[in-house]
């Protein structure tokens, strides 16, 4: 229980050191977003207006009155308006985050599906040159850029082979491409692991006894090695959220998707801060709060580690 | 009983060591110096292989698949695919030279600090590395790129600003090590000054791990600035960015795969060459 309150307390330090830095660097961007936007003589706004509106967005109180008011409103939800149109940031949000939410929850299930694959096969197969090419693979998805890996997809499996459409296609049709050029890059890291930890469970004794009993090496991997090499794996699928959430954006935006990506690419094109940081600043929560869940899941998987939890 | 330990270990020693030299000449390591040498080249005297300036098309040429003449075909406005490669990669080894310098230097600076000074600052400063982590660096460079604006210079800043936390990591950890060691107390004990005994001792010893990230930062950063490259926040058009060039590309998909294809797939042999050489540099260091 102390443990669990110990890394909720540092999970909500980090997050609150992500709001400040993120408010510090909106400051830095300055009221100056604004006058920008509005001193465009086009415009034809007066210096009173500009004033007012300077004003509406909270420009002229003192510093640490707004970043209390913008922690107070962050906290109960209001993430500020867009710069661009004056949008309500979450709103933006909220109508983005679904689609996206989807493509990543399925990019991370399948790559977690395509590591094992290539880990366990690459550990079950008979011949030295397919299991050095099983275990190459995965460095060459990670020198793979996302983007890129997108439009071969598409070149090949839609354009050349007429697999699957991209134009028009259906609710599952489409998700298909956007998958699989999230979950092969993001595969890369956690088959690196996977494959790194049933080498060394391998050679632990008891696999040599189970071995010594007559157990067949399928029986072995599945029965013995999986529970304990999993573990290293479920760490670094924590850690490979940040990189999920970036690659869904680049994925977004090569097939034209509505969702956070989008929202993000425009944002920047546009220097629009708010919206900009609104995303940063959940995607930092999604971090913490998943590395936390995985840091609790440990125990569950892992009885070594239950009294030692229990004794922090 | 001890006789028989040395043997087995030295037993299992051997074959090791056979085995790092025949890996210091695995072919495939041979190909990754081979590939990075080339890029370097390219991007050092890129007027030694191309004759045509990158920028200015032949209008009776566009879109031709590759050939002998054109071994990566021409673009929409008749520009030789490869001569833009071959300039491009200026652009992305300057690049990834400055980002991989700030990660370097301001993430060792953090680190050395961390490591060293009081648990305070040490608090303060692993605390802000956690805040760094937290935020996917995709997302961090793109709020740093919104702040500086677009650019090649602000694009490699923004990639080496999201390395800084690995890097003080790193560092931190590899000096707490070393500060403890004897030699380092001794010198502080014969009467060395901190930052003497810090810049003698202490630094040249912790280096080795992270020289071997900055060589594997290297390529990722490369990854990196031609994604952001791609969604069109670093060079304008007619610079040969490689990640702008397969955006462009992306118009004529159906017609000219290589557009897209050939500039991509530089960028998988340059990334999967740094990677494999920085992984035989580290492998050394450690031996």
């Amino acid at each position: 229980m102390g443990y669990l309150l110990k890394r909720a307390g540092q999970g909500a330090i980090v997050l609150w050191a992500a709001f400040t830095v993120a408010f510090i660097l909106l400051q830095a961007l300055p009221g100056d977003a604004i006058m920008n936007r509005f001193l465009n003589p086009d415009l034809g706004l007066t210096s009173e207006q500009i004033s007012q509106l300077r004003q509406s967005y909270g420009v002229g109180a003192p510093l640490w009155q707004q970043y209390f008011h913008s922690a107070w409103a962050f906290l109960t939800g209001d993430l500020g308006n867009s710069l661009e149109d004056g949008t309500p940031v979450r709103l933006l949000i909220e109508g983005a985050l679904p689609s996206t939410a989807v493509l990543a929850a399925f990019g991370l299930l399948f790559a977690i599906l395509l590591a094992l694959a290539v880990a366990f096969l690459s550990a079950l197969a008979p011949f030295a040159w397919l299991r050095n090419l099983l275990q190459s693979l995965p460095s060459l998805f990670i020198a793979v850029p996302v983007f890129w890996l997108g439009i071969m997809l598409i070149q090949i499996l839609s354009f050349k082979l007429r697999l699957v459409s991209i134009i028009n296609p259906g609710p599952v049709e489409g998700l298909v491409l956007p998958v699989a050029t999230l979950a092969i890059p993001l595969s890369a890291p956690l088959a690196q692991v996977l494959v790194r930890s049933i080498d060394e469970t391998l050679l632990s004794p008891f696999i040599t006894v189970a071995a010594a009993k007559g157990a067949s090496r399928v029986r072995l991997l599945v029965h013995e090695v999986a529970r304990n090499a999993v573990l290293p794996a479920v760490t670094v699928a924590g850690l490979l959220f940040g990189e999920l959430i970036g690659s869904a954006i680049v994925t977004e935006t090569v097939y034209g998707r509505v969702g956070l990506g989008r929202i993000t690419e425009a944002a920047v094109k546009a220097q629009d801060a708010p919206v900009v940081e609104a995303v940063v600043l959940i995607s930092a929560i999604v971090f913490v709060v998943v590395n936390l869940i995985v840091d609790l899941l440990y125990p569950l998987l892992d009885a070594r580690l239950r009294t030692r939890a229990a004794a922090i | 009983m001890t006789a028989q330990a040395v043997t087995v270990g030295d037993e299992i020693r051997r074959p090791t060591a056979i085995v790092r030299r025949l890996r210091r000449v695995s072919p495939a390591l041979v190909l990754a110096w081979l590939a990075v040498a080339v890029v370097v080249a390219w991007a050092l005297v890129p007027w030694l292989f191309s004759a045509a300036d990158p920028t200015i098309g032949v209008s009776g040429q566009r879109l031709q698949a590759p050939s002998i003449q054109h071994l990566f075909g021409t673009d929409q406005l008749g520009r030789d695919v490869l001569d833009r490669v071959i300039y491009g990669s200026r652009f992305s080894l300057v690049g990834a030279l400055v980002a991989v310098g700030v990660g370097l230097v301001a993430g060792t600076a953090l680190g050395v600090l961390a490591g060293t000074l009081s648990r305070a600052v040490d608090d303060v400063i692993m605390r802000i590395v956690d805040v760094l982590l937290a935020i996917p660096s995709l997302l961090l460079s793109l709020s740093i790129i919104t702040l500086l604006g677009f650019g090649t210079v602000n694009v490699s800043i923004a990639v080496g600003i999201t390395s800084i936390a690995m890097f003080a990591r790193l560092t931190r950890s590899q000096v707490v090590k070393v500060r403890h060691t004897d030699y380092v107390e001794a010198a502080v004990g014969s009467g060395g000054h901190f930052l003497g005994v810090l810049w003698r001792h202490v630094l040249p010893n912790s280096m080795g791990p992270v020289v071997a990230l900055s060589a594997l930062q290297f390529g990722s950063a490369i990854l990196q600035i031609a994604t952001l490259g791609f969604l069109g926040f670093g060079a304008p058009p007619p610079t040969p960015e490689w990640g702008l060039m397969v955006s462009e590309g992306r118009n004529y998909i159906a017609t000219s795969w290589w557009l897209t294809t050939l500039p991509g797939a530089i960028v998988v042999v340059v990334v999967l060459s740094t990677h494999r050489v920085s992984r035989s540099l580290g492998r050394e260091k450690r031996g």
